[in-house]
């Protein structure tokens, strides 16, 4: 693996090596001394076109228990927001020498025009890209899914995937980068996702996804999932007309106590309420859902350094170019000069 | 059976066979007991992947002689790969686990094992990782093989054999607890290639 | 352009072309006309014989669809350097889009645009006239001031933008018939595409990206398809890019509508899978569509639903590709792989024979956009707008060896068919051996039709 993009080209092998991993890191967080010097000499460049104090500080906490050094790069305030392009900053960061670019930006695709263009040799990991993907929290989910799956199932989280286990992801999908990377990634290691919201925040082409799609939560939740994700609702989405009131979404689409309570009616002991945070509360997940022994977001948080620790052990450590991972941009057959193009 | 590489010089040929890896950890066993006047507060941490089956042969050979001793309660696993000064020259390594006895190894006498003792830097990392979990009061080292060509000012306490190889030699330890030979578990020391 | 070799006083001996691809002819080129047509012609003294042995002879292509971008980008193509893209492209004449700065929507810069082309003498340039002014959608530009300009407008369109409001787009449409225009409609619903980005589909749905649905074309086309048959007037379709278009345009010609409509070359050949890598290389309005789509665009490009081929051809600097997908400006260039994509997409698969492609690269086009000089036939005493194609030879698309200042080409590194040999713009061979060779001199535009 030379970057981290996307979960939708990550092989099952390669997802069970970063969980691994990641299980090792999260012993070393258990630890009273919680560094290694696994990345030592090592630039570590956050470059973040939005704001999320939340995953940069997690993936700062990640880099710097690993010793790599961190740089911490804000659109805002810097050259950046003065119109320099990602090019002009890629290549000022090339200069710098960094070692790996941690990127979190508004428009969908721009890890991998980094990654793809040439104008830096960094090793480029995504922290979300517009509607696109998130691939570290989704990482993070299923960590912390596989840790539950196993509990579960008395075994060991190591080694193991998320065969049988059901999935609920619940809400805005249409825009949501963390759904995305979530179906993907739970697929691949074999959980059945079912997605949930409203059919105008569901993504034309979603019946292409190797998941099912409902439009009734309550139906949803009949069918006994062993966890319900749920996402944050974007407050721009809100007066954008894709539901009639925040009232309505809530009734029909948030997790709240009645729907808490009916987990406990259906015997479900041990499913469990996910949510990637912030969170807003009363709206899409009821306090006392989010505050209840079901809810992982604190465990999720946690996860996330070990993960994250994880991604940037296995892209940085190795000498450059080790061995190929699975190509993260698919080249067009109507591109390919030999053969005849597919259209 | 291990089939030569394509440019080895001469054919494996095998250093150690099961007897002598039995008689080697049997000797040591007794030397670490000796050294240390008894099993008190002895912690055997083995170095993944083959330190670690040693590391349980060992604390059973300790067992047998001082029943008073749970082997596995005092055997642990001790990963060093995120500890190691070669991470970029070489492909990137998944960390393998490390578990410590219950007990811990604070003031305790810890006998990291081994299978081969070569340039010395995998026990030096070893030894920083160790710094990184507590503190014990001894550090030894026990190992089933020196091959010599140390780089660093390390030796070890325990020999199960001194073998000098050439640089272009590779010495392979086969252990039935990881290794297999044509679906059979296979215990023996061999040495590949060199002239 | 000073200095340019004149035209050989007794003209070209072009000696055994394949006009349209049929039998071997020779063609004699002399005043800016085909003076004769026939096997075994011996040259007069002082005629330049040209062997264009294995050679097709077609007529110019003319393309009613091309961003030249002066007056006000000139850092992204000039007259002069985009006629010479369409010169060497196999083209004699093109019509400029109005969306330049100032945008040309009065007499005065269509006119410096026509100027301009005629001094370059690569190709006719034949401005398009804004159909609002400033591209606004609000107000009516002087259509018929610029229909009566030297440019001689006859096609006008605010490509780039599509005349959304319905009453508007009735007035324009009912105007142009004043002076036998057309409406050349950029086909977008605004609001089922604010913020669109590519395709709405399955790639849309994994990328992130924002969708461009493709009822967003097909609603307008279908609208002013009903409006172009209610006022009994000309309506031209720019670049097609859906099955459902090419439905919808099915039936309206069934009907009868005045309906024209032209496809790229890009739009016939590539997906929105290409989308997948987020080059914005591949970014184009409208977007790449699916693989039906671009099968329902070939079927319907030979069967004449849709008359033309038309490029989009629209250069950027770098720097407005070298960034984010969402970022990057839309287009690509066309000009110079036009030929060979349609070759590939439509020839070698069985789809048009060579007197297809001619009618779709040059005689439809010519009489959508009036150009009465353009698209005739190869024959005696008709203009001498022609190309000598070689459809033999292969060659791998290279953008930094593009006459045109645009380096995005979405066909960069591919492998295409056939080959612009030699470009007669009215007798005078603009590209000889497949190179340029030299402008149309003043001279040598007094021509007999010159008109
Ligand atoms: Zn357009």
């Amino acid at each position: 693996m030379k970057h981290l993009l996307s979960t939708h080209d990550l092989a099952l092998h390669d997802a069970l090596r970063l969980l691994d991993t990641a299980e090792e890191m999260a012993a070393v967080g258990e630890r009273e001394i919680k560094k290694l010097p696994a990345l030592r000499g090592r630039t570590v460049v956050n470059l973040f076109y939005e704001d999320s104090t939340r995953t940069r500080i997690s993936f700062e906490a990640a880099a710097k228990r690993l010793s790599a050094d961190v740089i911490n790069f804000a659109a805002k305030g810097s050259s950046v927001s003065k119109g320099e392009s990602l090019k002009d900053t890629a290549q000022t960061l090339e200069a710098m020498s960094a070692d790996a670019v941690v990127i979190r930006h508004p428009a969908s695709g721009a890890p991998a025009r980094l990654a793809a263009s040439g104008w830096i040799d960094a090793a480029v990991l995504n922290a979300g890209d517009g509607t696109h993907e998130h691939p570290t929290q989704a990482l993070l989910d299923a960590f912390t899914l596989r840790r539950h799956w196993a509990k579960v199932a008395g075994t060991g989280s190591p080694g193991s995937d998320l065969t049988g286990m059901r999935v609920l992801i619940v809400g805005d999908i249409l825009h949501s980068r963390v759904a995305r990377s979530n179906v993907w990634l739970l697929k691949t290691l074999g959980a059945e996702v079912t997605l949930v919201g409203p059919p105008t925040l569901l993504p034309v082409g979603v019946d292409t996804w190797p998941c099912t799609v409902r439009y009734n939560l309550d139906e949803a939740l009949a069918d006994r999932p062993d966890a319900v994700m749920m996402l944050r609702l974007q407050a721009e989405r809100m007066n954008a007309a894709f539901f009639p009131s925040t009232r309505e979404y809530s009734r029909r689409w948030g997790f709240d106590d009645a729907r808490l309570a009916a987990l406990d009616t259906l015997g479900l002991g041990d499913t469990v309420i996910m949510h990637p945070g912030p969170m807003n509360r009363g709206l899409e997940i009821s306090a006392a859902a989010a505050d209840s022994v079901r809810s992982t977001v604190l465990a999720q948080v946690r996860n996330g350094v070990s993960v994250r620790m994880a991604a940037l052990y296995l892209l940085l450590a190795g000498g450059t170019h080790d061995h190929p991972a699975a190509p993260t941009v698919r080249e067009n057959p109507a591109l390919s000069p030999t053969k005849e193009p597919a259209v | 059976m291990t089939v030569p590489a394509p440019h080895a010089g001469a054919a494996p040929r095998v250093v150690l066979a099961e007897a002598d890896i039995d008689r080697a950890l049997t000797r040591i066993a007794h030397e670490i007991l000796e050294a240390n006047k008894g099993a008190s507060d002895l912690v055997l941490l083995g170095i993944p992947r083959r330190g670690y089956p040693l590391a349980q042969r060992l604390a059973r050979r300790i067992g047998a002689v001082d029943p008073s001793v749970d082997p596995r309660a005092i055997t642990g696993q001790l990963d060093v790969t995120l500890y190691r000064d070669d991470l970029q020259r070489n492909p990137t390594r998944p960390p393998r686990a490390t578990q410590l006895p219950p007990t811990g190894i604070d003031e305790k006498v810890v006998v990291l094992v081994d299978d081969v003792l070569y340039s010395g830097r995998t026990i030096r990392a070893a030894l920083d990782a160790l710094a990184d979990l507590g503190r014990p009061r001894i550090v030894r080292l026990a190992v089933l093989v020196d091959r010599g060509h140390r780089e660093l000012p390390i030796r070890a306490d325990h020999v199960g054999k001194n073998l000098p190889t050439s640089s272009a030699e590779r010495v392979r330890v086969h252990l039935e607890e990881i290794d297999t030979a044509g679906g059979r578990p296979v215990n023996e020391v061999v040495i590949e290639g060199g002239a | 352009m000073t200095g340019a070799e004149p035209t050989p006083g007794n003209g070209y001996l072009i000696r055994g072309a394949s006009p349209l691809g049929g039998p071997r002819q020779d063609l004699l080129i002399r005043d800016g006309l085909i003076a004769r047509v026939g096997p075994g012609a011996a040259p007069d003294p002082g005629t330049r014989v040209i062997d264009a042995d294995g050679l097709i002879a077609l007529p110019g292509m003319v393309d009613l669809h091309t961003h030249l971008r002066e007056p006000g980008r000139e850092d992204a193509e000039t007259v002069e350097t985009g006629s010479r893209a369409a010169a060497l492209g196999g083209f004699t004449a093109v019509h400029a889009m109005a969306n330049s700065s100032p945008v040309a929507d009065t007499a005065g810069v269509v006119e410096q645009v026509y100027s301009l082309g005629e001094r370059a003498g690569w190709v006719e340039v034949r401005p398009v006239g804004a159909v609002t002014v400033g591209l606004a959608g609000e107000r009516m530009a002087e259509l018929g001031a610029m229909a009566e300009s030297r440019a001689r407008v006859r096609v006008f369109s605010d490509d780039g933008i599509c005349v959304s409001d319905p009453v508007l787009m009735r007035r324009a449409l009912e105007y142009v018939k004043a002076f036998d225009g057309v409406i050349a409609q950029h086909a977008q619903e605004p609001r089922l595409t604010e913020g669109a980005q590519m395709n709405e589909g399955e790639v849309s749905a994994v990328l992130g990206l924002t969708g461009w649905p493709a009822v967003a074309e097909e609603s307008i086309i279908a609208r002013d398809v009903l409006l172009a048959q209610h006022v009994n007037s000309r309506l031209h379709v720019c670049h097609v890019s859906t099955a459902g278009s090419v439905e919808i345009l099915r039936w309206a010609k069934a009907r009868g509508i005045s309906v024209t409509a032209e496809v790229t070359p890009h739009h016939l050949l590539l997906t929105d899978d290409l989308v997948r890598s987020y080059n914005p290389v591949y970014k184009v309005n409208p977007p790449l569509r699916t693989a039906d789509d671009v099968q329902a665009l070939r079927e319907a490009l030979a069967d004449g639903t849709i008359d033309a081929v038309g490029t989009d051809h629209a250069p950027h600097p770098s720097e407005h590709k070298e960034c984010e997908w969402a970022q990057a400006a839309m287009g690509m260039t066309g000009l110079e792989t036009a030929l060979s994509v349609v070759q590939h997409a439509m020839v070698e698969t069985g789809l048009l024979d060579w007197e297809g492609f001619a009618r779709v690269t040059s005689t439809r086009p010519a009489e959508i956009g009036r150009l009465a000089h353009q698209g005739r036939p190869l024959a005696e005493g008709e203009p001498a707008n022609l190309i000598l194609v070689d459809p033999a030879a292969r060659w791998t698309v290279d953008p930094h060896r593009m006459a045109t200042m645009g380096r995005n080409s979405p066909f960069a590194g591919l492998q295409l068919p056939g080959r612009v040999s030699a470009t007669f713009y009215r007798g005078h061979p603009t590209v000889l051996d497949g190179a340029l060779n030299t402008p149309l001199t003043p001279a040598a535009k007094e021509t007999a039709w010159t008109g």
